[in-house]
Formats: structure tokens, C-alpha cells, sequence
């Protein structure tokens, strides 16, 4: 790359203010470093029955097409209603693999993973699911995980010796839900069913059709025709992984529960305004999930809400990438991104632009709900706990 | 097999001018690292088929090489030298399939958490080589020219938001035969400084009229190639055992004839067409990302003298419930969502023009096809400013170069 006028470096540093500013100007937010710790304080306004949800933003989300000023006009439910209750991390940092699956697999097991980001495997090391239900002595029924596509089948549990199969969260993937209540028709709906948008043509095949037919009925209390006559009302996967959502919180109320979406990640056809529809319509589905948990009972009062993208996307100023386009380059602004939480017990209004990494999450969510995830690598987040 | 252990039989595979250049410098690519070396082989292999600016970067980065000392190739390559491979890798045929192995490469560099360590390695690389490497400035100063909205009546969402720190904004264009006087003008600069693959139009719909000194490329001649493409994709996915890598090989593979291309004419340009819809994200399906994306391939390729680029109305995507509806096969088009598409492909287009030489001189406009906005960036043209003067394209035109 040449030096010139308008060299690239120089449009980077248009953005290269203390990732602090940005939010603290537009929120009216307080600077965690000034706020005094009260852990006892906290811990009183904690309710016994303790709820976590995660919600991976995903896949891959930019800071300039979300928290970054030209960003905010893209998420103005996390802005308006979400932030000033939550406490924001600017500056999470994922050092691993750089691929949807595999990168969603670290943030549960609080280890870079290195398993094949397209093959149906499951993580090297126990997930998060695994250490919550083994040490907590929970049942299968009180963790489960809700991702958008095959690729992510095996996300609930590890195939580590000490841990692995029956122990881990029971995994629910909306859109395979959908092709086997929707099995009477033609190939009409292979298109809605893709996989991932990274390889668009590629989907493992999963087995037991009778079995996912067994969840809607047994679990969600749903019939195909009805699951059906839902689905074809929703305009997007995500929407349909929120449906589900809904159902496996009125019926089953587990403490905790995991969300992957993944609609911002048709970024990879290269289409501008539909990786921004992705993040817009993302940023109205949490703002809705939150809205859930709070008017449900069970959830009211007592839930944690964790919010952060798997990780960004190619930055415009690096010539070896597309831009928004991919996550490839291993740059800074595909490793970097931010971790939003919200409940009870988390400072509102505060934010902290110390360095995170995603492997702090498991063992943050092990402080919160009192396990320990002795094979992850990360540190717990002191500020959540 | 390693670098040091290489003949001139293993590139009997290579085309005739590509072999002859590896071999040629065979004592040079012995002394590199297997880390590095298949990366450069990606690029020999293709020599027949690259364009002129592309071997002659490759000749000098060559010759480059074999100009070095022992100890000027260690301190170069220092950094490559201490990646570590698998057996699997070295044992690969890499001479053969350098971009197999280099795809290869990245997963290994990505699970051993080697990939940042690769990353300053060829940064280092690359900043030591140009810095080494004579840089001839183009012939005349680059201009480039993207057009966007067609079809769009209004849009009330300003425009051009990413360029504006670095040009005029001209709020009171003349809209007038604007398409026309820009291909004519390319056209012109075309036959006045005539330069093999020098001058470009590109177009995400149906080419409107222009010289033939123009090397041209559009979304719609390539329909054919595209449903051959897709229809071609599909088949592959059907078979038992297929997978992405797998699929990704074997779209490395295709040729021009596989997809229907014809037997004849310019096979450069053949080659170059097939390589953005085989390997582009998107092409196939979306004109705003094809447009988008040939505009970046042509610019670090070919890197014009001229380049004009109009994007045209993309398929629309169906939402979900659509895709489950009975009437699913009806293809739609979106004109705003294609003008938000096009907008952002500009600012690329922009920074991917101020990547190459000559980057101080060069010029760039972009336009709302058939509107009155339009936003001009050259070293004669303020930043960061407001124009409401009447002009029509010549005029406009007339200020950048």
C-alpha cells in the first residue's frame, strides 16, 4: 500500500478517539473507573432465584454499524431503552477463530477452540451448560440453547472426559424445527433453510426427524401446523429463534438460556443495506426479549441479561479484506467488539473500556451463578459480579 | 517436499510463461520459507492469464528476490521462517496446487493461533518490498467514476456520507444526458492515452453505449455464465460427502469452457470474469456486490487508469414468510436498498483507488444516477465542502482532471 493524501491510515484514525468517548457523549453515561464498588450493596438486591440469558449479537458486528456514532442510528432500542439500565463494555476482545461456530463454541467453553468452524463437532473443552448443570445439580431441562442452524448441533455439550454427553444444555435449532414440520414440501424453502451465510451452499445433515417433531409437540407445546402457521408471519430466522424463545419461556422457564443469532451475518453477500437491515431488525429483537423477561414472572426481577457480538468484521482500511463484507483478516476491528449487561446487580449507566476478552464470560457467568469452570482460560469480569 | 528440494520438472504443470519464470529464478525460490513460498507460486501460476500491470509487479517482485543476499533473504523472511507447519502441509503438493495449499495454510495458521505472527510477517514483507521496488507512477492521473441509484425516483437519506470529509458535495448537478457525457468522457481518456486493460467500464445491469476502447464487463452478459454457475453449484452440493472446502476446490478448478463461456476471444478478461463469480461472495446472486466486488478486483489487478462503475437494482431478498409462501419464485427488485448497496460500494471504490500509486493526483466522482447529487474528490477540488453551483458531467469533470 502507497502513502497518499487520503491514505486509508488517516480515515482509520477518524476513529481512533478513546472508545470511552463515544458512548459516554451520546448516552450521558458514567465512567466505570469512577463508580465506587459496593459488591454487598449489589448483592443484597439480588433475588434468590438467580436467571441468566446470553444473547450472541451475531454474526459479527461492527463498532462503527452499532455503538460508533454513525453506528448508533442502527441500534436505537440497545440505545434508548437497554443501555442506560446496563453496564457496557467498549473493548471485548475475541483472539481466537475467527468463524461463527467455532468462535461461539470459545465464548461457551471460556477457551479458543480450534474444531473445524464447518463440521458438526463438539468443543474440545466442557461448555459453559456442562459446568452450570454438573456442579449446580441442574436438570436437562434448566439450560438450553437456541441457535439458528445445523452447524451449531453439538454446541450444548463437550466431548471432554469429565463432562460431555447428557450433561450439557439441550439445543434447539428453530430453522430445522421448521424443515421437519414443513418435511410435505418441495425444495421451495431450501433457500430460508441455508445453513450459514459464510458458505451459503452447505448445510450438515442432521438426523431424526421424529425427534424435533417430539420437541415442538412435548416441549413447546406446539403443533407442526401451528409452529407453521407462526413461522410463515415472521420475516427472518432470528424472529423465528425469538418465537421459540417466547415458547420455551412460557412452557419451560430454564435459568438459563442461550441465544445465537445470526441474521447480520448475510453481510457475506456483500449487500450494505441488508447486513444493516440484519443489525436493525438484531437490535429490535433484544430490545423485545428484554421486554419479555421482564413481564414474565418467572423471569421478572431476577434475570441477567448478557448481550455481545461473536466478534466484528473486516475493517475498511484493510486492503487484505472486503470490508464489512467478512471476518477474515484478523484485524483489529474483527477481533474487537463489546459486551452489554443488564439485570439485577449490574450498575446502571456505567461503562468500562478496560480490555475484555470473550473467554471472561464463562467464568463470569461461574461467579454469578456459583460454579467453577476450572478448564476455562478467561478471567471473571469483577465489574458483573 | 521443502523449497530447497525443488526442479525445474515439478512446474511442468505450470502454463509455458509461468514455468519459465519459476524456473528461470529457481536458485531464489529455493532459499524461501515453505510458510511464504506457495503464496508467491499462487501468483507464478497465473502469469499467463494476469494482467499487464500484474506481471510486471511480479517480474519486479521476482527479480526482486533473486537480487537478495543470504543474509537479506533471512532478515526478510525472518518472520515467516519461525511459522511452524504440519507434516500434512509439507508433505502436500504445493508446487502444483499452491492455492489449495495457501487455503490450507490459513485454517492451519488459525487453529495453531499462528495467524497474527503470519500477519506481521507479510506486513513486513510487504512494506520492505515496495520500499525496495522502483514505483513508476501512472502515465496520467487516475480518475474514477461511480454511478449509483438507477431507478430510484427519491431518497430522502443523505448520500455520499463517508466521502464527504474528503471532497465537494454538488447539490444542483444537471442530470441531463449525465450517463452519456461520463462514458464518452472515459471514453475519450481511453483512445487519447491507450494502455492494454487501462480503461474501464463496469456495469451491475445492462451497458449503456460506449467506445470499444473501453475493456468492459456487466452483470448482465454474464447471465449465462452465472446460471451455469449456480446450477453447476448445486450439483456438487447434492453429492454424498460434499463439504465447503471441497466445494470451494472445485469451483478453483473450473475453467472459462466449463461455464458455457465462449471458446474465443480475450482470455484474460475470461479468466478474470470466472474468478469474480467463482471466487466473489455474493456475485453470483446480487448485482450491487458484483459490481462492488469488480470494481476492488479490477482496481488491485488491472489498477486502471480510468475506471467507471454504475450499479444498477439488485434482486430483492425475500423475507421469510415470502420464502414460505406459494408464490416464491417471482424475482423482485430493490431499487432504495440497492441505491444503500451502492453508496457504500463507492466509498470502496474511493479507498481502493487511493491504494495505488499515484494516489496524490487521483480523482474521483460519484453520482445519483439522474438526480442532482453528486460528490467530487481531487487534489484541485476543496474538502469537507458544499457546492451549489449549476454544472452538468462535462463541467464537473472539467474541475477533477
Amino acid at each position: 500500500m502507497k502513502q497518499s493524501r487520503f491514505n486509508p491510515k488517516e480515515i482509520g484514525s477518524r476513529f481512533s478517539y478513546s472508545r470511552r468517548e463515544f458512548l459516554r457523549d451520546a448516552a450521558g453515561l458514567t465512567l466505570g473507573s469512577t463508580v465506587l464498588r459496593s459488591p454487598l450493596a449489589r448483592a443484597a438486591n439480588v433475588p434468590g432465584k438467580k436467571k441468566v440469558v446470553v444473547v450472541t449479537f451475531g454474526g459479527g458486528a461492527r463498532d462503527q454499524e452499532t455503538f460508533f456514532p454513525e453506528g448508533q442510528e442502527n441500534i436505537p432500542n440497545l440505545m434508548r431503552d437497554l443501555l442506560p439500565r446496563a453496564t457496557f463494555f467498549t473493548h471485548v476482545v475475541n483472539r481466537g477463530i475467527l468463524g461463527h461456530y467455532v468462535a461461539t463454541a470459545s465464548l461457551a467453553t471460556g477457551v479458543y477452540e480450534t474444531i473445524n468452524n464447518f463440521a458438526a463437532l463438539p468443543p474440545a473443552n466442557p461448555t459453559v451448560f456442562e459446568y452450570y448443570r454438573k456442579d449446580l445439580r441442574r436438570p436437562s431441562s434448566d439450560a438450553w440453547v437456541v441457535a439458528p442452524s445445523n452447524g451449531f448441533n453439538r454446541i450444548g455439550e463437550s466431548n471432554h472426559r469429565s463432562y460431555g454427553e447428557g450433561t450439557g444444555a439441550r439445543v434447539i435449532l428453530p430453522k430445522y424445527l421448521l424443515k421437519a414440520a414443513m418435511s410435505d414440501r418441495g425444495a421451495d424453502y431450501e433457500h430460508l433453510l441455508r445453513d450459514n451465510y459464510e458458505n451459503p451452499y452447505y448445510t450438515p445433515e442432521l438426523g431424526n426427524r421424529e425427534f424435533e417433531l417430539q420437541q415442538l409437540e412435548m416441549i413447546l407445546k406446539l403443533s407442526a401446523s401451528e409452529f407453521k402457521a407462526h413461522a410463515k408471519a415472521l420475516s427472518s430466522p432470528d424472529e423465528l429463534s425469538l418465537y421459540i424463545v417466547r415458547q420455551l419461556i412460557g412452557q419451560v422457564a430454564p435459568s438459563f438460556l442461550w441465544i445465537t443469532m445470526h441474521d447480520i451475518d448475510v453481510a457475506h453477500a456483500g449487500a450494505y443495506s441488508l447486513y444493516i437491515e440484519g443489525i436493525r431488525r438484531t437490535d429490535r429483537l433484544c430490545a423485545e426479549l428484554w421486554k419479555l423477561l421482564e413481564s414474565e414472572p418467572e423471569y421478572s426481577g431476577k434475570t441477567t441479561l448478557l448481550i455481545l457480538p461473536d466478534f466484528g468484521r473486516d475493517a475498511d482500511e484493510d486492503a487484505g479484506g472486503n470490508g464489512f463484507q467478512h471476518h477474515r483478516t484478523g484485524d483489529a476491528a474483527a477481533r474487537t467488539t463489546w459486551l452489554m449487561a443488564i439485570g439485577p446487580g449490574i450498575r446502571e449507566g456505567v461503562i468500562y473500556d478496560r480490555v475484555v476478552e470473550s473467554v471472561d464470560l464463562v467464568p463470569t457467568l461461574g461467579a454469578m451463578f456459583g460454579f467453577s469452570p476450572s478448564f476455562a482460560q478467561g478471567k471473571s469480569i469483577s465489574e458483573l459480579v | 517436499m521443502l523449497p530447497r528440494d525443488l526442479r525445474p520438472d515439478h512446474f511442468r504443470a505450470y502454463p509455458p510463461q509461468a514455468a519459465k519464470l519459476a524456473v528461470d529464478s529457481l536458485p531464489a525460490l529455493r532459499r524461501l520459507p515453505l510458510s511464504f513460498l506457495p503464496s508467491l507460486l499462487r501468483e507464478v501460476i497465473e502469469y499467463d492469464y494476469k494482467f499487464p500491470a500484474e506481471r510486471a509487479a511480479l517480474e519486479k517482485e521476482v527479480a526482486k528476490l533473486v537480487s537478495l543476499s543470504d543474509s537479506q533473504v533471512a532478515n526478510l523472511f525472518g518472520g515467516f521462517s519461525k511459522i511452524t507447519l504440519s507434516a500434512q502441509l509439507e508433505s502436500s503438493d504445493w508446487v502444483s496446487s499452491p492455492a489449495q495449499f495457501v487455503e490450507q495454510l490459513s485454517a492451519h495458521l488459525w487453529t495453531t493461533h499462528q495467524v497474527d505472527d503470519f500477519r506481521v510477517a507479510a506486513t513486513k514483507y510487504a512494506d520492505d518490498l515496495s520500499a525496495g521496488l522502483a514505483a513508476e507512477p501512472p502515465p496520467i492521473p487516475r480518475l474514477g467514476i461511480t454511478v449509483i441509484g438507477e431507478g430510484v425516483t427519491s431518497f430522502d437519506v443523505p448520500l455520499f456520507r463517508k466521502l464527504r470529509p474528503y471532497g465537494t458535495y454538488f447539490s444542483r448537478v444537471k442530470p441531463e444526458n449525465g450517463l452519456r457525457l461520463l462514458l464518452e468522457a472515459v471514453g475519450t481518456r481511453a483512445k487519447v492515452h491507450s494502455v492494454p486493460y487501462g480503461h474501464w467500464y463496469v456495469d451491475g445491469g445492462e451497458p449503456a453505449d460506449h467506445d470499444s476502447a473501453l475493456t468492459t464487463i456487466s452483470y448482465r452478459a454474464l447471465a449465462p455464465t452465472r446460471e451455469a454457475l449456480l446450477g453447476r453449484i448445486q450439483s456438487e452440493t447434492k453429492r454424498p460427502g460434499m463439504g465447503p472446502e471441497a466445494l470451494r476446490s472445485i469451483m478453483a478448478r473450473l475453467q472459462p469452457a466449463d461455464l458455457r463461456m465462449s471458446r474465443t476471444g480475450d482470455e484474460i478478461l475470461q479468466r478474470f470474469q470466472l474468478k469474480l463469480l467463482t471466487e466473489g461472495s455474493g456475485t453470483q446472486l446480487f448485482s450491487t456486490s458484483f459490481a462492488q466486488w469488480t470494481a476492488r478486483e479490477v482496481l488491485r489487478r488491472a489498477q486502471p487508469l480510468t475506471l467507471l462503475v454504475r450499479f444498477a437494482p439488485r434482486q430483492r431478498q425475500k423475507p421469510m414468510n415470502e420464502l414460505l409462501s406459494a408464490n416464491s419464485n417471482q424475482q423482485e427488485m430493490d431499487a432504495v436498498g440497492s441505491l444503500m448497496d451502492a453508496d457504500m460500494g463507492a466509498y470502496y471504490n474511493w479507498l481502493n483507488q487511493q491504494r495505488l500509486l499515484g494516489a496524490e493526483k487521483s480523482s474521483f466522482l460519484v453520482w445519483f444516477e439522474g438526480h442532482n447529487s453528486a460528490l467530487a474528490i481531487s487534489p484541485s477540488i476543496p474538502r469537507q465542502t458544499e457546492s451549489e453551483s449549476e454544472a452538468d458531467m462535462t463541467k464537473i469533470l472539467s474541475w477533477l482532471v
